[in-house]
Order: C-alpha cells, then sequence, then structure tokens
C-alpha cells in the first residue's frame, strides 16, 4: 500500500523518498510526523512528513541512515512498499503571525525545519533561516529553505562552506545587530537545540523545538516518550513533538535516548553490509527490496485477514 | 492440569498450563451436576450455556460442545485460557461450596484447542449481503466480537487498528506464556473466513476522524481500550530504566524484544526488577521479566495478597517462577545513579484502615517505615487510563468521568450511529466484558440498521 515511488541521496547518507499514502497526505499538517516499520522484525520508528501531495496522495520523508532502521530504509528501492506507515501522529504546529521568525536547522533536523518554516511563511511571518552543519558535504536542502526564508545564513562546525560556527553564534550576532526577533524554532540534535533555548532566554524570545525521545507506538500507548516540560511529564508523541525551548529538560531528554545506545550497536553490527547472513542488502544476496516480501506477507497474513 | 515445571518455564515464553487430554476433560466434565437452575451461568458475562456444553464434553462429543460454545462466546480458546474464573463462572458453581467447582474454563479451553486442532471450526453459512457497513474502532477483544457478530448477520465489516498488528491487548499486553499468538492468530482467521477487513496501521482521530469514518460507514462501534499508562507521579519516575507495564510488554509482545537482536527492538531488563501494583499487568511484566533473566523479581503491592486484583492463578504462577511479593508496601521515590539509570527504589509500609467506597481496606502509610529497594529495572503497573485520541477528535462525543465514553443501555453513544463498548467505556476490566459489550452493541447496531433507519437506496 506505501509504495516508494521515488529516491534519491540529497546528501552523504541523507535520503529523500516520496511515499503513497493517501489518506496521510491529505490530513497531515506542519509538524507532523509517521512511524514506520520496514520488515517483520524491524523497530517502530518515527520521521516527519516535509511535505505531502494530496492530489498525487504521497508524502516526503527525509531521513539520516543512522542505524539499523534508517539504514535499512535507504536500501529500500522504488516500487517497494513500506511494509507498515501509521500517521500522521503528534501534535499539529502552533501557526500564528509572530512577526520575524528566526528558523535553525542542524544537521538533518532541517528535515523537520522545512514544512514548519513553509507553515510560518504562509502566516505571514518574515523568515531568517539559518542552517548549520558540520561541514559542507552535510548541508542539506539549502535551495528550498532559500526558497521559503526571506533570508538565509549558513554555517558550518569547520567552515568549509559559509560562516565557521554553530548556529546560536549565527543567531547571537543578529540579536547584538538589533534584529527584532520575535519567535525562534529550533530542531536539530538535542545539545543545539539546549544552546538555543539558553541563548534565547535572557532576551525571552519565544522559543520551540521539536523533541525526538525514543518513540514505539507513537500514539500515547507506551510512555516512553515522555520528556519533562515545566516540571510537568508529556508524552511527546501525543503532547508534542514540539514544546516551549525554556521549559524542556534537556538533561533527562538526552539521558533518555542513550538508553539503549549499547544495545543499538549490537543491533548494527548484525545489520553491518555483508557481515552476517542476516545482512539485509542487494550486495550481500538478500535482496530486502522483494515487493511482497514473504516473511512480510505471513506475518500479515496471520493479522491481516483476507478480503483486507 | 498438567503444567511446564517451573524452572524449565522460566526460561521460554511457551504456555504454562499444558492443557487437558479428551480422557482427562471428559472426566473433569463428568463432575458437572447439571442444576437445573445452573448458577455457574449467572456468574458469566456472555451467558455461555456452561451445562449444555459441559454435558456434551462428559459425553465426548466435543465439536458439538465446541458449536454450544460459540453460540454465545466468539473466542472461548481465549476466554478459556484468561477469563478470572474464580471470581465469574467457577465462583458461582454449586460445587464450589463444598469442594472444587467443575473447571469450566479448562474445559472451555479443551472443547476449542480441540476443534481448532481437528479441524471443526467452520465459518457459518453467511446470511446475503444487507448491503450495510460497519465500521469497528479499535481490534481488541471488544472490537473482534462485535465484528465477528456483525458479519454473522451479513453486514460488511472493516475493523480501524492503529498498530501493525491486531487484537489489542491480547497481542500486546497478555504475554505468549498465557495466551499463545497461535490462538489468537486462530480467531483472527475465523474473523477473515467471516469477511471482516482489518485496516492495520489506521489511526482514528488521525489519519481520519470518526466523522470521516461515518461517511464510508452506516454505524461506528468504538472499542479503543484503556490503553493509556498511569503513572506514580513520584521522584525518579523518568530515570532511564523506568518502563511503565505497557511499554515493557509491548515491547516484548508486540515487538518480540525477548528475541534482541535478531528482531531490532530492544528492552531493558536487568537482574533487579521490581514491578508496582497487583493485577494481572502486573503478574505478566513480573513473569516476563523472569523469562528475560532478571535473577530477583519483587512484586511491591500496597494492600495484602487478599486484595490482589490478579487471577488467583497467575499470582500461584508468579510465586512457583521465584517472584517475590512486598505486600502492604508503597513506593515514594524512585532513586538514580549518576548516569541516571535507577538504582533503587525507596517504599513506605503500609496498614490497612477502614473500607473504602470499593469495600477494600484503605492503605495507610506508617510514618518513618521507609526502606530501600535496589533495582536496575522498575516497572510501574498501577493501571490504565482512556485512550483520549478518538473522544479528542470527536467533539459532539459525550463522556463519562474520567474520559471514557457515555452510553446507554443499548450500546449507543451521544452522537447518532455511533456505538461503543470495552475498556473504553468501563475503563480497565476483562477480556470477556469487553466480548461482551461487543455482543451486546452488534445486537443493538443490527437493530439500528435495520429498523429504525430509513432505507436508503443501497439498503
Ligand atoms: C518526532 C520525531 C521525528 C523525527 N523525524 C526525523 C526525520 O525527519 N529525519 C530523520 O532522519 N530522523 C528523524 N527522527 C529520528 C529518527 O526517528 C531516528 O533517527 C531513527 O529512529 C533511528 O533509528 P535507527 O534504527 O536507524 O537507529 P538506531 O541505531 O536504533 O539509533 C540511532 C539514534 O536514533 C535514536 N532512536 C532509535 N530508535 C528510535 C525511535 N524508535 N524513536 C526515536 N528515536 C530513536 C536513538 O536514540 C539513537 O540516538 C525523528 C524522531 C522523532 C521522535
Ligand atoms: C497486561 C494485561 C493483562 C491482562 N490480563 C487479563 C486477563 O488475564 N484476563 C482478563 O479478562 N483481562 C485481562 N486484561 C484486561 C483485558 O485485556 C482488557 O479488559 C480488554 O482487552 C479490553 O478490550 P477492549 O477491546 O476494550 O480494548 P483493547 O484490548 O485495549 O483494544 C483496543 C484496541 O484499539 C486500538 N486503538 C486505540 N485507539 C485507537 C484509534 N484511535 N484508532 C485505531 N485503533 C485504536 C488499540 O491499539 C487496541 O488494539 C489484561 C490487560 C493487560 C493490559
Ligand atoms: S467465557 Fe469466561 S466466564 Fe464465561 S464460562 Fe467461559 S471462562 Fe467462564
Ligand atoms: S453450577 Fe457447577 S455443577 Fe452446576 S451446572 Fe454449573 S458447572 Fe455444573
Ligand atoms: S511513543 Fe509511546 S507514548 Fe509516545
Amino acid at each position: 500500500m506505501h509504495e516508494i515511488v521515488a529516491r534519491e541521496e540529497i546528501a552523504k547518507d541523507t535520503w529523500r523518498y516520496i511515499v503513497r499514502a493517501p489518506e496521510i497526505a491529505r490530513q497531515r499538517r506542519a509538524g507532523q510526523f509517521v512511524v514506520l516499520r520496514v520488515y517483520e522484525k524491524g523497530e517502530r520508528f518515527p520521521l516527519t512528513v516535509v511535505s505531502s501531495d494530496p492530489d498525487e496522495g504521497t508524502i516526503e520523508l527525509i531521513f539520516q541512515a543512522v542505524g539499523t532502521s534508517t539504514r535499512m530504509l535507504a536500501k529500500m528501492d522504488v516500487g517497494v512498499e513500506i511494509l507498515d506507515l501509521a500517521g500522521p501522529l503528534g501534535r499539529p504546529t502552533h501557526i500564528e503571525h509572530f512577526g520575524t521568525c528566526a528558523v535553525l536547522g542542524g544537521g538533518f533536523g532541517m528535515a523537520p525545519v522545512i514544512p514548519i518554516a513553509t507553515a510560518l511563511a504562509e502566516a505571514g511571518n518574515t523568515l531568517i533561516g539559518i542552517n548549520g552543519a558540520r561541514s559542507r558535504e552535510y548541508v542539506i536542502l539549502e535551495e528550498r529553505f532559500r526558497q521559503i526564508c526571506d533570508r538565509v545564513e549558513i554555517c558550518t562546525d569547520d567552515g568549509s562552506y559559509g560562516h565557521r560556527g554553530f548556529v546560536t553564534d549565527v543567531l547571537q550576532r543578529l540579536i547584538d545587530a538589533g534584529e527584532q526577533i520575535d519567535y525562534v524554532l529550533a530542531i536539530g540534535p538535542t545539545p543545539m537545540m539546549r544552546a538555543v533555548a539558553e541563548l534565547t532566554r535572557p532576551y525571552g524570545i519565544r522559543t520551540v523545538v521539536s523533541l525526538n525521545p525514543i518513540m514505539v507506538d507513537g500514539t500515547g500507548m507506551c510512555g516512553g516518550c515522555r520528556v519533562e516540560v515545566a516540571g510537568e511529564v508529556k508524552f511527546a508523541c501525543v503532547d508534542g513533538p514540539e514544546f516551549d525551548a525554556h521549559q524542556v529538560d534537556f538533561d533527562m531528554l538526552m539521558k533518555r535516548q542513550r538508553m539503549y545506545s549499547e544495545m543499538e550497536g549490537e543491533a548494527r553490527k548484525m545489520f553491518e553490509p555483508h557481515s552476517t547472513p542476516l545482512c539485509c542488502c542487494k550486495e550481500g544476496g538478500h535482496d530486502n527490496n522483494r515487493g511482497k516480501d514473504e516473511a512480510a506477507a505471513d506475518a500479515r497474513a496471520a493479522s491481516r485477514p483476507a478480503g483486507a | 492440569m498438567p503444567e511446564q515445571p517451573p524452572g524449565q518455564r522460566v526460561r521460554n515464553f511457551d504456555e504454562v498450563p499444558l492443557g487437558y487430554d479428551a480422557e482427562a476433560a471428559m472426566a473433569e466434565a463428568s463432575r458437572c451436576l447439571q442444576c437445573r437452575r445452573p448458577l455457574c451461568v449467572d456468574g458469566c458475562p456472555v451467558r455461555v450455556k456452561i451445562p449444555e456444553f459441559v454435558r456434551l464434553v462428559a459425553e465426548g462429543r466435543f465439536s458439538e460442545a465446541a458449536r454450544k460454545i460459540k453460540e454465545t462466546n466468539a473466542f472461548p480458546a481465549i476466554c478459556g485460557r484468561v477469563c478470572p474464573q474464580e471470581s465469574q463462572c467457577e465462583l458461582k458453581c454449586v460445587l464450589g461450596k463444598r469442594g472444587e467447582p467443575v473447571a469450566i474454563g479448562r474445559l472451555e479451553r479443551f472443547v476449542a484447542d480441540w476443534a481448532l486442532q481437528h479441524g471443526k471450526i467452520q465459518a457459518p453459512e453467511l446470511p446475503p449481503p444487507t448491503g450495510y457497513s460497519v465500521g469497528v474502532v479499535g481490534s481488541g477483544p471488544g472490537g473482534l466480537a462485535c465484528a465477528a457478530d456483525l458479519a454473522m448477520r451479513g453486514h460488511d465489516v472493516t475493523i480501524y487498528e492503529l498498530f501493525h498488528a491486531a487484537g489489542g491487548v491480547l497481542r500486546y499486553g497478555i504475554p505468549r506464556f498465557r495466551l499463545p499468538r497461535e490462538v489468537l492468530e486462530a480467531e483472527l482467521e475465523y474473523l477473515a473466513k467471516l469477511g471482516v477487513t482489518i485496516r492495520l496501521n489506521f489511526v482514528v482521530g488521525r489519519t481520519a476522524t470518526l466523522d470521516d469514518l461515518m461517511e464510508d460507514h452506516d454505524a461506528i462501534f468504538v472499542a479503543t481500550g484503556a490503553g493509556l499508562p498511569r503513572f506514580l507521579g513520584i521522584e525518579g519516575e523518568n530515570l532511564l530504566g523506568v518502563y511503565s507495564a505497557n511499554e515493557f510488554l509491548t515491547r516484548v509482545n508486540l515487538m518480540r524484544a525477548d528475541r534482541f537482536p535478531e528482531y531490532h527492538t530492544p528492552v531493558h531488563c536487568g537482574d533487579q526488577v521490581v514491578v508496582v501494583g497487583g493485577g494481572n499487568v502486573a503478574m505478566d511484566a513480573a513473569r516476563t521479566a523472569r523469562r528475560l533473566g532478571a535473577e530477583n523479581v519483587t512484586v511491591v503491592y500496597r494492600r495484602t495478597r487478599a486484595e490482589m486484583p490478579a487471577r488467583t492463578e497467575e499470582v500461584v504462577h508468579a510465586e512457583e517462577e521465584g517472584v517475590r511479593f512486598g505486600f502492604l508496601a508503597s513506593p515514594t521515590a524512585l532513586n538514580g545513579d549518576d548516569d541516571g539509570w535507577v538504582c533503587s527504589m525507596t517504599c513506605q509500609r503500609m496498614e490497612l484502615g477502614e473500607p473504602d467506597a470499593s469495600g477494600r481496606r484503605r492503605p495507610m502509610p506508617i510514618e518513618g517505615s521507609e526502606y530501600e529497594i535496589a533495582c536496575d529495572t522498575a516497572i510501574v503497573a498501577i493501571g490504565s487510563r482512556a485512550h483520549p485520541l478518538v473522544p479528542e477528535t470527536t467533539p459532539d462525543l459525550e463522556l463519562s468521568t474520567r474520559g471514557y465514553i457515555a452510553i446507554d443501555d443499548s450500546g449507543a453513544t451521544s452522537k447518532e450511529g455511533v456505538f461503543a463498548g470495552g475498556d473504553i467505556v468501563t475503563g480497565a476490566a476483562t477480556v470477556i466484558e469487553a466480548m461482551g459489550a461487543g455482543r451486546r452493541a452488534a445486537d443493538s447496531i443490527h437493530r439500528y440498521l435495520t429498523s429504525e433507519r430509513p432505507t436508503d437506496e443501497d439498503g
């Protein structure tokens, strides 16, 4: 049902997929995500819906192949169906006319920034885009960002492209230069979001971040995604994923994100290309692109009665 | 009934009770007195025709017994395993007054398994299609039972389920050592034979709203359950290694974390596990932790054994498997190490005071009685809340207290054509009650479709 209709590698290990999902395409709004499972032994994991085309009935996903699940997805070709795809999940972003908005994307945090920036621009805000990456080869979606924003600043940690430094340096410079900023959106690695929150706090600028704790169901049923905001426990998948940056307990979020890091390493090792009989890539002779994957079909036959 | 020995079963996820053979079942069934006024039936929420089916078992007429049970209970292989018989049918059995009641649940399980093994589960002949279409939200026991009944009356039924597999709590909550998944799969196959469609990965309220579904269906049954976890609200609850029972069990049952890394979803289960709660969920979490290799598993419950809501069999099985119990204790804090992992739980001792509204004696804290239990995993199993997605996105759906959906005697909600039942109406209850609610709603929906509505063009 959820066929991959187009794919391209837009930067090193960073992929853009167009997937057929008519219902999600119709319903989704900025800030929402989907939960996927790419094969019958795989994890459920979340990805932001970057854009959708209700007429074509497709959604756009952009992800970095970092671990087991995302690497497996990155191996799946056009024409293949994604085993499970549910959504759109999460609260849509609260959009209004704020005035001048600084929208900050760190690394592949750019993917979730795009839909929200688009919605902010449509609501008549003036947008200053700031895109930070490790180095030039990790700068993604620059053209698109420039089309959405009134102005774009780019920075890299090593100075290989744009300013040398972090997104916070650029933001600080803007504030110091007397730029009136009414709203800040920051999405990227947790330390980056925390740094932005600390920067804007003394200025009292409303700052929103999109949190990415580990999720299972994505619908409020497990509590695994809990984060602390203003001293209260929130479930990021249903109460978020966006929250007031000044109220988020980033320390706890970072710890919880690492809960399975050892085990994730173990799982990844098993799925290193060609390293084991379980290798899932085409090169290893275990074609992951069997449209009607047999194992998957078995698993489904069980839970999806005929006639479905 | 023969069981897997405790030392063996804590190392696998296979079913614990092994089931009767035909001879044992016939012997047990012949103990039934065939009461003229069978009290046992009053104890069963769906009024299974107990004396009738038990007599058929005693006579060795197993397929007929299976059909007899199916008249009122669509999923006997499940109920025979998970019903709290000691507080339902078997509680009322007259033989229980002076000895052992008839083992109704075990007989039900035997009959259902026998029918399954002998290929006797054939879909009944379906009436011609009525042209009516019903949407069922949620594929737990409530939704499945409702769907089966509606399909048997010729209605076209589609179930919408947010997870990637059907079954609700039967899939992600109850472990396979209590309910082997083949049993669930067989029931789902039966449903498929009845022509029921299941749309997985469909989150009602998100993928489409209830109002959207109303456009495709003539009536809707909402059975979304009470799947939201409750936490204790104490210090340290967000430390690493602290789980809701829902998450812990979902990772293992639905995502197969017991077979990590072959299956990619991990679960953290240390050596010293503390489970908070006294119900079936707590027992399932504790026994699952033992099977994942935890040496010391302690269940902390604020009342005593007598008040535990868990099925007696589960408590006995847990004890046999080496699970320890800390009664009259209530956690006051979870304590963490420098890396943010839970390392102990502070508990306060309790004593039982006056009975509360539910008639159970209220636990009262004893001042200055705090003590600590070392742990590297803590699992919170203190109950659940209504799933809010459908109510939140359906403004004209009237709610009762605490977010549950309000219904009248027929199962109808405040919204025309929308019915509800199961845990989303009653709060966390039992499998058989959810099934009963599903069947009653199916009756009401059938009546609503066939009599009260003006016939439209496809009617
Ligand atoms: C609401 C939300 C939106 C997201 N949107 C995007 C996106 O648009 N593009 C993108 O590249 N990434 C996005 N992510 C992150 C993405 O989900 C993870 O990169 C992915 O789950 C990693 O899985 P893996 O098996 O490949 O890696 P693993 O080796 O399993 O883990 C790598 C990292 O991903 C995290 N992670 C693992 N499993 C999960 C999980 N189930 N849920 C959340 N995090 C997990 C781990 O903490 C670890 O830091 C989003 C996360 C959230 C919560
Ligand atoms: C661990 C555990 C052990 C238990 N043990 C026993 C036992 O031994 N005996 C017993 O009698 N009872 C037991 N219970 C209780 C019993 O399982 C429940 O009372 C019963 O499952 C309720 O059935 P239901 O159909 O109302 O809801 P559920 O079984 O909760 O099913 C609801 C379904 O709806 C889906 N859903 C929710 N919202 C949406 C939405 N918006 N869109 C689409 N789908 C949605 C959910 O994913 C789920 O699949 C146990 C419960 C748990 C958690
Ligand atoms: S359905 Fe449950 S309560 Fe009813 S007879 Fe069977 S085991 Fe007993
Ligand atoms: S009450 Fe007990 S003895 Fe009497 S009919 Fe029921 S099962 Fe048989
Ligand atoms: S992912 Fe399970 S509650 Fe949020």
